[in-house]
């Protein structure tokens, strides 16, 4: 009998500690699938972020660094430059890169500099416990927003995609999600796409994907998976935001 | 035929892969036996109408489920 799909290498056998329904797995594990498929998993250099997936390092099958709080694309940028024959991907989620990081991410993206940012938007700081982050929708409820998201005293939600689309730096930014099979396969198919511009040394490209948090939203997976798919997608609508390899035709 | 195989000790019961994404509805929650971890895992119902599709595999988190062919 011929195994069609099972655990991949390019992912230890270390059981992964997050919560049920948690999206991170779904991306550590297409993460892993393509480090086997592009045969980059020897020269690939990881970078875990601070939050949830800050045990990232264990579940990876590649070299991994566990930078300070938000400083991925730095990190990641200093060690494309040192060893440019290195695959460098920062894995981020929204508290790390949406707001401590910011700056980073932005200078980052503005210089264009040959990485790969695989950017995780929950809607929440799913660590800490559930509190509101930059990416908390308006009306959402969180611990430190019993009430909903209060646009007037709290702000707007950032969006990252739109926000980088507008400097000329980055070669590729999509937002996808992985609420569905359908979603699924088309956030593996933009993974592959910007691990393939890094190889092919194209320059700074980001996959923003919406994912789950059943703890952090006080929901069960199923309602969490079916939340993300009607609630989030809406207001964070998904897409392509910059391909430069089209621009270029 | 397809097999499916799920690793018992590794599944969290979030019960993502019962959800509408079996296209032959075959995939529930255990609901008379526990993991070491307390959880309920996931079980097939009947092997025999499995089409070897790997969704289940897709959107699973762990991921927790092997399928062979």
């Amino acid at each position: 009998m011929k195994k069609l799909f099972s655990r991949p290498e390019g992912l230890t056998d270390t059981l992964m500690r997050y919560c049920p329904g948690c999206g991170h797995g779904i991306v550590h594990r297409i993460i892993g699938e393509l480090l086997i498929e592009l045969g980059i998993r020897e020269r690939t250099v990881g970078i875990a972020p601070v939050g949830c997936s800050v045990f990232a390092d264990e579940y990876f099958n590649c070299d991994m660094i566990q930078p300070p709080h938000g400083r991925g694309p730095a990190v990641s940028a200093g060690i494309k430059r040192a060893r440019p024959e290195c695959i460098v991907f920062s894995y981020q989620g929204d508290g790390d890169l949406g707001s401590i990081g910011t700056a980073a991410i932005i200078h980052a993206a503005a210089r264009s500099e040959n990485i790969t940012v695989v950017f995780i938007n929950n809607a929440i700081f799913g660590m800490t416990g559930g509190q509101m982050a930059p990416t908390t929708l308006p009306g959402m409820k969180s611990t430190t927003s019993p009430k909903g998201r209060d646009v007037r005293k709290h702000g707007y939600p950032m969006k990252v995609c739109e926000m980088l689309a507008s400097l000329d730096g980055p070669y590729y930014l999509e937002r996808c999600a992985v609420d569905t099979v359908k979603n699924v396969v088309k956030t593996k198919k933009a993974l592959k796409i910007v691990f393939q511009n890094q190889i092919d040394d194209k320059g700074f490209c980001l996959i923003e994907i919406l994912s789950m948090c059943p703890t952090g939203w006080g929901q069960t997976p199923v309602q969490a998976k079916k939340w993300t798919g009607e609630v989030m997608s809406a207001y964070y609508s998904l897409g392509v935001y910059r391909d430069r390899s089209k621009e270029a035709k | 035929m397809p097999e499916v195989k799920i690793l018992d000790e590794v599944c969290k019961g979030c019960g993502l892969c019962c959800d509408d994404v079996c296209p032959v509805d075959i995939l529930i929650l255990a609901p008379d036996r526990i993991n070491s971890s307390g959880y309920h895992p996931a079980m097939i119902t009947d092997m025999e109408q499995c089409k070897a599709c790997g969704f289940c595999y897709m959107v699973c988190p762990e991921p927790a489920i092997e399928v062979y062919k």
